[in-house]
């Protein structure tokens, strides 16, 4: 079987059909040994169906699966692992209590005399660990683990079942630049091991970076192959996407007015009590959009949360149309601030999934009228601007009746869009307003957060994607530690000079 | 009603009633591997609940309370709470309703009745105002708060009552002097009682319409109001609630206050409309029955009218099955149990019975999201 022209996996005639949709169709896939293939195609392509059937989770409705050249049933996972598939899925499948050596053997435990062979798997992570260049500690719990960490566990897992087949699921959605950098590091190191990888994605210019080969999905079908030598990122988005794409923003220059959002040294507490913020002072004006850059985790997710009351300022002050709104309650900064506030994490915060979309579109607004006569709920009002809004903003759904967790994660994003958009607001604060979308739903809400600007909205828009920054911004703010370390015109930017300011570094110190 | 809300409608009741019906199969099972025979069982247990006008009254008369304590449960489960101190609440309004119908000679029936029920609602509501703002201003969790409380209740309750020692100890301040050593209150003022709908020997009073209102009532408040509206999105994604500005520690503490006012309605009514009087025997299990009521009616409002009617004929049939059939009337305990745990764990119905999962998990029941910090 060491004939390199055999692929190590093969999907044959792959047609899978769900009621009502066909999620792939007559899909042909071939991986070579060490080799890339970067699976590219919008949220609900056929992407992770079809991984979900190489992985033994769904069974195909017609096609088979060939390993190292020799056809197989895929029973169920245990298969697929038994036959050295290994597959990362977006959403770490860890035990967050567990140490790193404990996760690793979850479901394959090796036991000496009746108990646990910590010790020898632990030898076995760290021999792994060299040889691909996967640093970790088998002894740190999973909890404490930057994301990009757990990742690498979740890599260890497979490997240490011996796969020789990866499928990574959306790596990357997770990661800041540099951690997504690492990855692609080991990546590489892992193809020149002999190890094939399936790298599931929607970011162009991560394909382009890593890939060997490149396959795009649309509406469940192959629609195209590209070699990554030879191919631009606007190539990929039209196919992608079926259409030309605009990768660039397209925006005249800013006309700002008086301000609106006013902070002056702001103070605000981490969930664990330790400093996020240590004195933030900004404005931003009607007309402009102020990017904040910035790597995760330096207060970003805290300044949105004391701006719009979730979180309580410890010090200095909230400013909105010149009314103090320190400390006030998020629905009067929502209805006196005139502001409207796109979450960065819009399962959590953003939406109610088991409510219909009808009900999502009135989430702040249900009590007052049209929506709501005196106590009750009025469900004509509700339905028809629903009905309204989503025509505008090109929500997909074939019925607002239907409940918003089923939605594609980029029409969810535009359904928030649509909420937070149609109120007559000043104030604008998106954080990670694009966050894990699609190509095509990213540029249509850039449009959108583009003509709230025209029509003299402020925004805030806070985003670990400097493209998206760059892109945006009128002005950017940098914020290094809690701390606006730096404030630049888009004109004056650079992606190395703000590289510089991410990193801590103040403009004229000499280090 | 369109063909949607139909579908959805059928989805809703498909689990608990294959749950019902199976629980009774097994039940059914058990019977025979006693050797008793399960047909005749079944068929006093019909007898007894619906067999003749006298059947028909005891099983209204015994699902009016499971009704109320069954609605302060599904609205609790609403809010994401997990009220388990039905059990005490009821008890607290029934306390609460004995004293002032045992006081106020004299005073005419359209004050002294609705005193005495709002009495009973007050003792339920301060029950349940407990776990809320406990839960609210420091994070204990209602499930352990409302279990405690329960045992306080009933301690309470029963000292209310305490006939005294022999030794000269003190008797409650409830209790019934005329007794002796029994510990009980004596009966409440005529003018506190509810009235029958039919009298004796039917013994039917407007409890059942109360109760019937009420359920009506908590169904438009939970899918009509505003207030609804937040208590469900507080229930289902407490953080989303939080950012669309809604009072997410109001409502916990609210809910918990009308769960609790519920129950005590329960007590009350059943009080003043029955027994009309307090004996520490009577405080059953209703309360806890609630529990089941409000699981087997999908936490919906009117599912709880039918489970509660259910749970009714069900006890209300017992004694007439025991009676002609030689079958322990303990059996339907067995059977009840079986019928929650079965709507509690719905995997098991639908694997038995092969259904999907509906595709659309609309507002399924949660239950109790939100443990530990709220």
């Amino acid at each position: 079987m060491s004939n390199s022209a055999t692929p190590v996996l093969e999907a044959r005639n792959i047609t899978k059909l769900f009621p009502g949709v066909v999620a792939n169709e007559d899909i042909h896939l071939t991986l070579q040994k060490g080799e890339i293939l970067a699976l590219l195609g919008e949220n609900g392509a056929g992407k992770s169906t079809l991984m979900h059937i190489i992985f033994g989770l769904y069974r195909p409705t017609r096609g088979e699966i060939w390993v190292n050249g020799a056809p197989v049933v895929m029973k169920n996972p245990r298969t697929a692992l038994q036959l050295g598939i290994g597959m990362v899925h977006q959403h770490f499948q860890l035990v967050p209590v567990m140490s790193v050596t404990d996760n690793v053997m979850l479901g394959d435990e090796r036991v000496k005399g009746g108990f646990l062979d910590r010790d020898a798997v632990a030898a076995r992570i760290r021999e792994l660990s060299q040889k691909y260049g996967l640093e970790v500690d088998p002894d740190a719990l999973i909890e404490d683990l930057p994301l990009g960490v757990r990742q690498r566990v979740e890599i260890l897992k497979a490997l240490y079942r011996n796969a020789q087949i990866l499928i990574l699921d959306e790596p990357t959605a997770v990661l800041t630049p540099q951690e997504a950098e690492g990855l692609f590091a080991v990546m590489e190191t892992l193809r020149r091991q002999g190890e094939s990888i399936i790298f599931i994605t929607h970011k162009l210019k991560e394909v382009l970076r890593i890939a060997d080969r490149i396959m795009v999905l649309r509406g469940g079908r192959v629609v195209g192959h590209a070699d990554p030598q030879t191919t631009t990122q606007q190539q990929l988005a039209a196919m992608m996407v079926g259409r030309e794409v605009l990768l660039t923003v397209d925006k005249g220059p800013a006309d700002p007015g008086e301000p609106v959002l006013e902070l002056d040294g702001l103070r605000v507490a981490s969930d664990l009590g330790t400093p996020a913020l240590r004195g933030v002072s900004l404005q931003v004006r009607a007309g402009e959009i102020l990017g904040v850059a910035g790597v995760q985790g330096n207060g970003q997710t805290e300044l949105v949360e004391a701006i719009t009351g979730l979180r309580r300022v410890e010090g200095g002050r909230v400013v909105m149309n010149g009314t103090d709104m320190t400390n006030a309650s998020p629905r009067r900064i929502t209805h006196e601030g005139r502001s409207s506030h796109v979450p960065e994490d819009r399962h959590a915060y953003g939406m109610v999934d088991v409510y219909s979309i009808a009900d999502n579109l009135v989430l702040n607004q249900y009590y007052r009228a049209p929506f709501a006569s005196g106590i009750t709920i009025q469900t004509e009002p509700i339905a028809e601007h629903a009905r309204a809004l989503v025509d505008t903003f090109d929500v997909r759904t074939p019925d607002i009746a239907m409940h918003a967790g089923g939605l594609s994660g980029g029409n969810q994003q535009k359904m928030v869009v649509a909420r937070e958009f149609s109120r007559p607001i000043r104030l604008l604060i998106a954080a990670q307003p694009t966050r894990g979308i699609d190509v095509g739903s990213i540029e249509f809400i850039h449009q959108q957060i583009v003509a709230k600007r025209d029509e003299g909205v402020a925004v805030l828009l806070v985003s670990a994607e400097l493209d998206e920054i760059m892109a945006l911004s009128d002005r950017i703010a940098v914020i290094y530690k809690g701390e606006i370390i730096g404030i630049v015109n888009r004109a004056d930017a650079t992606r190395e000079g703000l590289g510089l300011l991410m990193a801590g570094v103040r403009p004229g110190s000499h280090e | 009603m369109n063909r949607s809300a139909l579908r959805r409608t059928g989805q809703l009741l498909l689990v608990p009633i294959l749950a019902v019906c199976s629980a009774l199969l097994v039940g059914a099972a058990i019977m025979w591997l006693f050797g008793d025979n399960p047909v005749a069982a079944y068929y006093g247990l019909w007898e007894g609940a619906f067999g003749s006008p006298r059947a028909w009254s005891t099983t209204i008369r015994k699902m009016t309370p499971l009704m109320l304590t069954g609605l302060s449960v599904a609205i609790a489960f609403k809010a994401g709470l997990f009220n388990i101190g039905a059990s005490g609440q009821f008890i607290m309004g029934t306390v609460c309703s004995v004293a002032v119908g045992v006081n106020f000679a004299g005073l005419p029936s359209v004050v002294h009745l609705p005193l005495a029920l709002l009495a009973g609602v007050a003792g339920g509501l301060f029950w349940g105002a407990i776990p809320g703002l406990l839960k609210v201003f420091t994070g204990a969790h209602e499930v352990i708060v409302t279990i405690m409380l329960n045992y306080i209740a009933s301690l309470f309750a029963a000292w209310t009552v305490y006939a005294g020692g022999t030794q000269g100890q003190t008797p409650g301040p409830l209790w019934d002097s005329t007794a002796g050593a029994i510990s009980r209150t004596p009966e409440v003022f005529v003018s506190a009682r509810l009235p029958w709908i039919v009298a004796e020997p039917y013994r039917v009073h407007w409890g059942v319409v109360i109760a019937l209102l009420v359920a009506l009532l908590s169904w438009w408040i939970i899918f009509k109001t505003t207030l609804g509206f937040s208590l469900r999105t507080v229930g289902t994604n407490a953080k989303a609630a939080r950012y669309a500005g809604m009072h997410v520690h109001g409502i916990t503490i609210l809910t918990m206050m009308v769960a609790g006012g519920l129950a005590g309605l329960a007590g009350a009514i059943e009080t003043l409309g029955l027994n009309h009087r307090f004996a520490p025997e009577f405080t059953g299990g209703v309360g806890f029955d609630g529990i089941t009521v409000a699981l087997l009616g999908q936490t919906h409002p009117l599912g709880v009218i039918l489970s509660a009617f259910l749970l009714g004929a069900l006890d209300a049939g017992s004694a007439r099955m025991q009676f002609s059939s030689g079958v322990s009337v303990d059996i339907i305990q067995v059977i009840q149990a079986l019928v929650l745990a079965f709507v509690a764990a719905p995997m098991i119905i639908r694997q038995l019975y092969r259904i999907r999962k509906p595709s659309d998990q609309a507002e399924s029941t949660l239950f109790s999201s939100r443990w530990g910090r709220s």
